[in-house]
């Protein structure tokens, strides 16, 4: 088997495009919730500065190797996470490294950040890094069951675990989206969506107000900043999946980015409709409304 | 006056049984603490990359969120719809290990002083002071109270002050507009004039500082 | 005269009173019979609340006056028990038993006014002042000028006026 080396040129294009992508969108989002606030809200650059910013830091100090490494599996994470799906379908510039079992490695992606987060900031000693980090791992696992019930039901469906193929089985008008042909699934994962991206009413992990900042509360400069680009990388790769799995896929950037922007609302919306959940309750959430509905999912299936 | 002993018993050596029944010794100002001063950074880059950075610090002020007197009353306007300095790239972190800018806000207790050089020292190179409020420049209205200092230059590296008791949320935006050019120009070196004169600041802090129970500088 | 003094003055030896409101009453008595006064409020009076425990320097009279406030919430009646300590090596015995929350106060007032209460857990403790080396600063005879002066560097030219008569300079210039 031959490998082909432009492949990486390829995949280094697509992190490119939705890193910028990234940081604006996230930006205009911010912004979108300051204005509900009747705030002004940020620069749309605003992202780019804190990130040079950051680089830019003179000193930084660490706590040992993994504080080190911790950044750098989260943002594996998400890169990893992008690098395996088949952002654009039928491009054969930007449909990356994507190949047959590889939604199994999706599942495994989506994870693996936050438990090299847990190792790094465990290593920094902080107490607070130990409650978000509890935090985290608790809801994170809890939001995690809906969505991995909701994609056994679609791999089920399709009798496949290869993305690219479940996305050519979505093509042909949107009523062959899963969203239609297997609304339950689609579902759990919303749900599960939901508690994913960090945002309101599931942000009690990062805690602003209540526990200075969470898990990284001792990372700073470079380390900061290497977790401030995977933020940036991995809601558009989480929702990446998404558009993949549920929403018939994206044959083009500007379907993509549409796409992207629509589902990562969904989030925004929810999030300055409803205050705040707490661990418990956000837990208990997910295991009463999101895991039968993917159990459902699984058995209609 | 009289003398005191002022030594607290879980900074004293110690032996310590471990889990595995090892006994070993520790100095918890040693062992806990890294001893090595501050070092001066000057600016590493070529000049474009610099003012690259520079503008970069100017467009994104992290303050930390640490209120030492009344002044801290001024700051939370700043948040909110009426004045939103999120618009300046201006925000509030929870930790020193984040914020770029102390601003002290208000009168200074020598209790609070120890906990704000301790969160100064914390924070990453560079990093700028803003001293707020007349109680920082010649103590304001509690110019003869036993126990606030008078001058935060003395004990901090101060970048800039915002005159005013209080002063108000308009002239705070003020100072960090002007902080910001102080920035963007490249001299907002707080850090490294702490760096060199390192021995001076800790001479003054230590001067009013009579318990002084942490390490020299907290990494 | 005050009912609640009435039942109290056959059962203490209650040296000065004063009727603030009808609500608050002052009362005055030997060091000795606190413990038991305080008590008998509490207990059978109903002052179930101690809200402050406060001292006053009398250095003229040599003296440091203790003021206990105590409330009792179903009849929204306070009571305030005033003693007397000589002021020097001030020594006063802990209430920490009968309200937990005194000794808070009692450390306070150790630190500040230099009165010691023998007992009251963690008296010793540093409470607000960290690192203190001269008078407890609450005392009269203590000079927060003085001491201001010699412990912190001032930045020179501050001026000072007297407020009305600046106004006035500002204002009228030419005289009045």
């Amino acid at each position: 088997m031959s490998f082909d080396w432009m492949k990486i040129v390829y995949a280094l294009l697509t992190l490119f495009i939705v890193v910028n992508y990234g940081m604006i969108i996230t930006a205009i989002f911010q912004k979108i919730g300051a204005r509900i606030g009747r705030r002004y809200g940020i620069p749309v650059w605003q992202n780019y500065a804190d990130l040079i910013k950051n680089y830019g830091l003179r000193s930084s100090i660490t706590h040992g190797t993994m504080f080190y490494l911790g950044p750098v599996f989260r943002l594996t994470g998400g890169v990893g996470l992008l690098l395996f799906i088949p952002v654009i379908y039928g491009s054969e510039i930007f449909s990356n490294f994507s190949f047959a079992g590889d939604l199994i490695l999706i599942l495994y992606f989506v994870f693996f950040g936050t438990l090299g987060m847990a190792l790094g900031a465990a290593e920094s000693g902080h107490p607070y890094s130990a409650i978000g980090i509890t935090r985290g791992l608790s809801q994170v696992t809890a939001s995690e069951l809906p969505f991995a019930l909701a994609v056994f039901a679609i791999a089920l469906q399709y009798q496949t675990l290869s993305v690219t193929e479940i996305v050519a089985a979505q093509q042909g008008g949107y009523l062959n989206w899963t969203l239609f042909t297997n609304p339950l699934a689609v579902m759990a994962a919303m749900l599960s969506f939901l508690g994913s991206m960090m945002r309101p009413p599931f942000d009690v992990v990062l805690a602003p107000q209540e526990i200075p900042i969470g898990p990284p509360t001792e990372y700073h400069s470079s380390y900061l900043a290497l977790m401030q680009t995977n933020r940036m990388i991995f809601p558009i790769a989480k929702i990446a999946v998404y558009v993949c799995l549920f929403f018939g896929g994206a044959v083009s950037w500007p379907i993509f980015f549409l796409k992207v922007f629509l589902i990562y609302f969904v989030s925004v919306f929810v999030g300055v409709v409803f205050p705040r959940f707490r661990v418990e309750q956000s837990i208990r959430w997910f295991l009463i409304w999101g895991v039968p509905i993917g159990i459902l999912a699984i058995l209609v299936a | 006056m009289q003398s005191k002993d002022f030594s607290k018993a879980e900074l004293q050596k110690r032996t310590v049984t471990g889990p595995d029944g090892v006994e070993f010794e520790v100095d918890p100002m040693r062992d806990y603490f890294c001893e090595a001063p501050p070092t001066v950074m000057p600016p590493a880059y070529i000049k474009i990359v610099e003012d690259l950075f520079n503008w970069a610090r100017a467009e994104s002020i992290w303050i930390l969120g640490f209120g030492t007197g009344c002044g801290a009353i001024e700051m939370r306007p700043l948040m909110t719809p009426r004045f939103d300095a999120y618009r300046y790239g201006i925000q509030w972190r929870p930790t020193p290990r984040q914020a770029n800018l102390f601003v002290i806000s208000g009168y200074l207790s020598v209790k609070t002083l120890k906990r704000a050089i301790r969160s100064y020292e914390q924070m990453q190179n560079p990093k700028y002071v803003v001293g707020l409020g007349s109680c920082t420049i010649n103590g304001g209205m509690y110019w003869d109270s036993y126990n606030t200092i008078k001058r935060l230059d003395d004990y901090l590296p101060v970048d800039l002050y915002i005159t005013g008791c209080m002063p108000r949320p308009e002239a705070l935006l003020q100072g960090f507009m002007d902080l910001k050019k102080v920035i963007r120009a490249g001299n907002a070196e707080g850090a490294n004039r702490y760096a060199e004169n390192f021995a001076w600041y800790k001479a003054n802090q230590k001067q009013i500082i009579h318990d002084w129970d942490m390490p020299e500088y907290s990494w | 005269m005050h009912p609640l003094y009435e039942r109290l003055k056959h059962l203490f030896p209650l040296d000065e009173v004063t009727e603030q409101r009808p609500d608050l009453l002052f009362v005055t008595l030997p060091r000795e019979h606190l413990r038991s006064l305080l008590l008998h409020l509490r207990d059978i009076e109903g002052f179930s609340h101690l809200v402050l425990l406060t001292a006053v320097d009398w250095i003229e009279e040599g003296q440091f006056q203790l003021t206990y406030l105590l409330h009792n919430r179903p009849k929204a009646q306070d009571i305030g028990v005033r003693i007397k300590l000589a002021r020097d090596s001030a020594t006063m015995e802990s209430i920490h038993t009968l309200w937990p929350t005194a000794a808070t106060y009692q450390r306070e007032l150790r630190e500040m006014f230099g009165i010691d209460f023998p007992g009251s857990p963690g008296v010793e403790e540093d409470f607000i002042l960290e690192g203190w080396i001269d008078l407890p600063p609450y005392r009269r005879d203590f000079d927060t000028k003085k001491f201001s002066d010699e412990n912190y560097n001032h930045r020179p030219g501050r001026e000072t006026h007297d407020p009305a008569e600046y106004m006035k300079q500002q204002l009228y210039p030419n005289g009045l």
